[in-house]
């Protein structure tokens, strides 16, 4: 820093110097402190504003990309950057919530087994490198996403599909039939849905392996390139600076309205909405509640909404020797100001939100049993020999809101006692030592993979094995949470063909998990994207996957 | 009265406790003359009161929340105005001098003593050892010493104390240095060679003789750097490095005002106006003080 | 030359002091290095493959011999942020950092040394009380903070400057890569638009750091001049009659050039140091902001990289200081 060493380095050359008072007479006329003052005025150019009319430019937090591959990509925001630059065989519709639209695959035929599945791959998509599209890479692109085995393998896991069984299940028939065959019969909506997430996620084998090294099947490299079909194109991803999209000359469908997308990463909400209104920006995607408020009266500015899949929670890590009793747990519940920090810190951009399945799920519920209740709290606290509170830390990431959210959590939970120190981190650290399971109380969000209910009740369920070395490292498992008898019931209405008696499970599911899990289930989250006036035609989908650059145009 | 004056004022002092005494006399006599002493030492001073009495001035608790009225402009009720989770700015600057001012007494404490010994022994050592130790002071003056507490505190985990550590850890080399020139001067002194001749091991010598001695100087420079400390300090908890929420760290109210900067300016510019004065006030009374105490000065 | 030679050892110490400091560093990181590779779904038998490929199983001096081996080959590893090698990285980011301290520095002695002189001949007067207040805040002020105040002012109010960023989104990447630094870049480019827009951008984080630059030269100029001026020959100069400019800049700041080179160096330095939190303000796309953002997410390998590198400059910088004074400075003679 500046000031520490030119202090130290100002007492090491002082000590040399012996002035003695001097006395002039002569005016002073060269220098007037002034000119400092107009030198730099004069050196301050007019700011340019306006971006150009062809590029989109967003700012927004996407600190936590940690790869741009499929098979590696698990973060909420590179969800998005995959969803518009490749193809899935089957897409999420979003006109029809529930229902499949054709992407890459044209048409698909399901044996009455209820294990065979069949795509016929549409003709003429052709990859950057000016290979054509094949069965071929549709069985590479899944096998591949199966064998290297990172978090996103866990969709295609869901379906019966294994490092070991991957290639004889996915194998392609001719060049336009790709066949999948299940290890056993499952809902075909469960796996249709499956299908069209960032890991069903269609890639150019040819180029991929081109840039294998160590056999890592191209892993190093797509982490920040791009073999797709999608409508962008990646031009260049700099992590914690922006990445840029450029329309796919080759895209099969209608071509992206705007030639370049620019997504800059600009953590402070403050900042994003001084970009948006200086026009530095078109869109501002992480605008809290007080940014919010003070553009909502800017005649130039406009909102979008739409509510997303993600929802807030806070996980309570059983090994810890509190957090572990029910009755903490349940005191936590009502130690939660819900209402306050949706109302003060939040504002639009979420809803409180209680249950694991997010608003327009097949079975979601949308009653919340629990508010803040400090008597009631304190007497749970008593009952469980904790009347004078306890210690214990919970990491939270950086960037507003959490923050916010986190110290008005640790205020309320003060007032039973309980201490709550906060281990703020960057996005990744966070979640590295949540995945770990090194936490006491972890705060953060999770989306499903899929728009079917299972997608949630597995996460937050869903924990076969509670050892360290378990392969299925859901937040249920990364809280030490094993319920045997739940665990069965998410694996029954799995295999529920009957769509009323399915939501009906679902339903029972989430009462049940209200009552004893160790989540507190906090908000779901409401996308409000602020832009100027003359852009418009973000795509918000439930999911980031379905977040879609196409249609922004300028005007 | 000027029998003391005499002693006091001599030029050869007969005993190091004559020497002490008058050195901080002539020092005192001039005082009154040091507007940028006197300024400064009111400043600290007044912060020292305000953090001490904290519990007493505060007028409400640094963590207590009310949401329902949060980022409110200054007013009669909060006169500073409140944060993003609706706590008195006012009532979290007063607690935070605690915090500051705690930092500065720490960083001194842990850095004065290695700084005087290691400079106090190697300058009446002489030798190898003098030159062991001072090669080694110069190693460390010469390292960035910024980006190597960051990394460290990175490392070691977030958090005040890693903070005051890290700061320690790069902060003594200037006392050595300056140690080590007071007691290269000091080890003929009559009264040195006195103590010897009366049979006083070395580390008596030191310990007893020539610290106590160097002691002002080491002073004077640590006012010096006592704003780089605050500095550094600050810098850390702006990073999200030093002292975690909710503590009413001036840094970290400052990094959490970023976002409300354009509507809420107050939220971060108090707290910025609260380091920069403290640290001013310890840069008037350092630069005071050289110009004061230095005799190369005069 | 004897006195330029004796630097060597010294500045071997010092390297090998910052090596040292930097791997014990990496040795106290609560992160198990391992799983950093392999994520955290490694098999048992991946997991000691490579805890043995990274040497953890070998004694702690033969993995400081190790480290030292890797980055006398230049190789700092791979960032787990980027993907990309960390001596990438660092090519890429640290010309912003030099041209932004470069500038500042400029704007810092173009100021600050005039001013220094003017205090000194203006000495105990308002001038010389003025300068030495403005400098002595310039040590109080949290540099972050004034970054912030002035994007505030001169961005968010008055418009007169660009905002963070080095240059607007809208040129990202339209700017050839020629030698790394954006305005030279554009302008060699011929593209003056973005030239303009880059500059505008370099204003006010630039502004900043020459406050602090000026802060601490104008403080040392006054001191050294102060000293030469009560020199005798200073005073056979004026008894000569010669005009006061003439004795101020052609007798005694000739005198006062040398240190002043030095204390331009430190300066220097302590600007390319200082980046870690100025950048972070101004979302400045240098050495700092890397060296922040591998920090907060432990990316140890870009963290440990940027340290040394920015070390590596800081000590030798530090040491062209001091080898200066030594040689070249009549006075420490």
């Amino acid at each position: 820093m500046v000031y520490v060493l030119a202090a130290d380095q100002a007492g090491r050359f002082t000590e040399l110097t012996q002035a003695k008072p001097q006395t002039h007479n002569r005016p002073m006329n060269h220098w007037k402190l002034t000119a400092l003052t107009v030198l730099l005025a004069g050196l301050a150019a007019p700011a340019l504003a306006d971006t150009p009319k062809d590029t989109i430019v967003m700012v927004k937090q996407i600190d936590d990309i940690v790869s741009l591959d499929p098979a590696e990509a698990y973060e909420i925001s590179g969800g998005e950057v995959i969803g518009n630059t490749y193809d899935q065989l089957v897409d999420y519709d979003p006109g029809a919530p529930g229902k499949i639209k054709p992407a890459l695959a044209t048409s698909w035929r399901i044996d009455p087994d209820g294990r065979t599945f069949t795509f016929i791959l549409r003709d003429g998509v052709h990859f950057e490198s000016g290979a054509p599209l094949t069965a071929a890479d549709a069985a590479f692109s899944l096998r591949r996403a199966v064998e290297i085995d990172k978090a996103p393998a866990v969709t295609l896991n869901a379906i019966g599909l294994t490092k070991d069984n991957v290639a004889d299940a996915v194998v392609a028939l001719d060049e336009h039939a790709l066949q999948i065959k299940l290890p056993k019969p499952l809902a075909p909506s469960f796996v249709l849905f499956c299908l069209t997430s960032l890991t069903g996620s269609i890639l150019d084998s040819k180029t991929v392996l081109a840039h294998e090294v160590d056999k890592d099947k191209g892993l190093t490299w797509l982490a920040s390139h791009w073999a797709g079909t999608g409508p962008y194109r990646l031009v260049m991803w700099r992590p914690n600076e922006y990445y840029a999209l450029e329309a796919n000359p080759n895209y099969w469908g209608d071509p992206p309205k705007s030639r370049r997308i620019v997504v800059r990463d600009v953590k402070e909400a403050e900042m994003q909405r001084l970009m948006l209104q200086r026009g530095d920006a078109d869109y501002a995607r992480d605008l809290d509640k007080v940014q919010l408020d003070a553009l909502a009266k800017e005649p130039g500015i406009k909102f979008d909404k739409g509510i997303k899949t993600s929802i807030d929670y806070l996980g309570l890590n059983q090994k810890n020797q509190y957090l572990s009793k029910p009755e903490v747990i349940e005191a936590l519940k009502y130690l939660v100001d819900y209402d306050g920090i949706a109302g003060a810190i939040l504002g639009d951009s979420a809803v409180v939100h209680q249950s694991f399945e997010p608003v327009g799920f097949l079975g979601a519920i949308d009653d919340a049993p629990y508010q803040f209740d400090l008597a009631k709290a304190k007497a749970l606290l008593a009952k469980a020999g904790l009347a004078d509170g306890f210690a214990v830390t919970m990491d939270v990431r950086n960037g507003s809101p959490w923050p916010e959210i986190a110290q008005a959590i640790q205020a309320s939970f003060a007032q039973a006692g309980i201490k709550l120190e906060l281990i703020p981190g960057d996005g990744k650290q966070v979640l590295t030592k949540y995945r770990a399971r090194h936490h006491d109380i972890f705060l953060g969000d999770w989306a499903p993979d899929y728009p079917d209910p299972h997608s949630n009740a597995e996460g937050f369920i869903t924990n076969p094995d509670n050892g360290d070395d378990s392969t299925v490292r859901t937040p249920a498992w990364r809280n030490f949470w094993r319920d045997a008898a739940m665990n069965d019931a998410v694996a029954a209405a799995l295999l529920e063909r009957d769509d009323a008696k399915r939501a009906g499970l679902y339903q029972g599911l989430q009462h049940e998990f209200q009552r004893k899990a160790p989540f507190v289930m906090l908000f779901e989250h409401v996308e409000v994207a602020a832009r100027r006036g003359d852009v418009s035609g973000l795509g918000i989908g439930v999911n980031t996957l379905f977040d879609r650059y196409d249609g922004i145009a300028k005007h | 009265m000027s029998m003391i004056g005499a002693w006091l004022a001599s030029d050869t002092p007969s005993t190091y406790r004559q020497a002490v005494a008058g050195r901080f006399w002539r020092g005192t006599l001039g005082l009154r003359h040091q507007p940028m002493i006197l300024t400064g030492t009111s400043i600290v001073l007044v912060f020292a009161v305000i953090a001490i009495a904290a519990p007493l001035i505060a007028p409400y608790s640094p963590t207590a929340q009310d949401l329902a009225l949060n980022l409110r402009p200054p007013s009669a009720a909060h006169w500073l105005g409140t944060d993003e989770l609706g706590r008195d700015i006012l009532a979290r600057l007063i607690w935070g001098a605690r915090i500051t001012l705690g930092i500065v007494a720490l960083v001194s404490v842990i850095t004065a003593p290695i700084g005087l010994i290691l400079g106090c022994a190697a300058g009446y050592a002489g030798g190898w050892i003098e030159a062991a130790l001072m090669r080694v002071t110069d190693v460390f003056l010469a390292l960035p010493r910024l980006i190597l507490a960051l990394a460290f505190v990175a490392a070691s985990g977030p958090g005040i104390e890693n903070a005051v550590l890290a700061i320690a850890i790069v902060a003594w080399p200037p006392y050595a240095r300056v140690a080590r020139a007071e007691t290269l001067a000091l080890k003929h002194a009559e009264f040195i060679e006195a103590a010897r001749l009366a049979g006083a091991s070395p580390l008596r010598i030191v310990l007893r003789h020539i610290l106590p001695l160097c002691l002002p100087s080491v002073i004077v420079r640590m006012s010096l750097d006592m704003a780089g400390v605050i500095l550094t300090a600050a810098g850390l908890g702006f990073l999200g490095l030093g002292a975690q929420p909710p503590s009413p760290e001036w840094g970290a109210m400052i990094a959490s005002g970023r976002q409300y900067m354009v509507d809420q300016w107050w939220v971060a510019a108090m707290p910025g106006i609260a380091i920069a004065a403290v640290s001013l006030a310890f840069n008037l009374l350092g630069d005071g003080m050289r110009d004061w105490l230095d005799p190369k000065q005069k | 030359m004897w006195r330029a030679a004796r630097i060597v050892p010294t500045a071997a110490l010092t390297l090998l002091g910052l090596l040292f400091a930097t791997f014990l560093i990496a040795r106290v990181v609560p992160i198990d290095p391992v799983l950093a590779i392999l994520g955290d779904r490694a098999s048992p038998e991946s997991y000691a493959r490579v805890h043995a490929e990274l040497g953890l199983d070998r004694p702690i001096y033969v993995q400081f011999a190790r480290y030292l081996a890797g980055i006398a080959h230049l190789d700092f590893g791979r960032s787990a942020l980027t993907h990309n090698l960390v001596t990438e990285d660092i090519g890429r980011f640290f010309p912003a950092t030099i041209e932004l301290a470069t500038v500042a520095t400029v704007l810092g002695v173009g100021f600050g040394i005039p001013a220094g002189v003017w205090a000194s001949w203006r000495r105990g007067r308002a001038a010389d009380h003025a300068i030495r207040m403005i400098g002595l805040f310039g040590y109080s002020v949290p540099v972050f903070w004034l970054g912030m105040m002035a994007l505030l002012v001169f961005y968010v109010q008055l418009g007169w400057a660009a905002g963070p960023g080095q240059i607007d989104t809208g040129y990202e990447d339209f700017v050839p890569v020629t030698t790394g630094f954006l305005v030279i870049d554009a302008a060699l480019a011929g593209d003056w638009a973005a030239f303009g827009n880059a500059v505008s951008h370099l204003v006010l984080p630039a502004a900043v750091l020459a406050y602090f630059s000026f802060a601490y030269i104008s403080r040392l100029t006054r001191s050294f001049m102060l000293q030469e001026l009560s020199q005798e020959y200073i005073v056979a100069a004026r008894a000569k009659g010669l005009s006061e400019r003439r004795v101020l800049w052609v007798h005694a700041f000739r005198n006062v050039r040398l240190p002043l080179i030095t204390v331009i160096a430190l300066s220097y330095a302590s600007l390319l140091e200082g980046s870690v939190l100025t950048e972070t303000v101004f979302s400045w796309p240098g050495i700092g902001q890397y060296i922040t953002n591998s920090l907060l997410s432990i990316d140890m390998n870009a963290v440990l990289g940027g340290t040394l590198v920015v070390g590596v400059v800081f000590i030798a910088l530090n040491l062209l200081a001091d080898l200066l004074y030594r040689v070249l400075d009549p006075r420490a003679r």
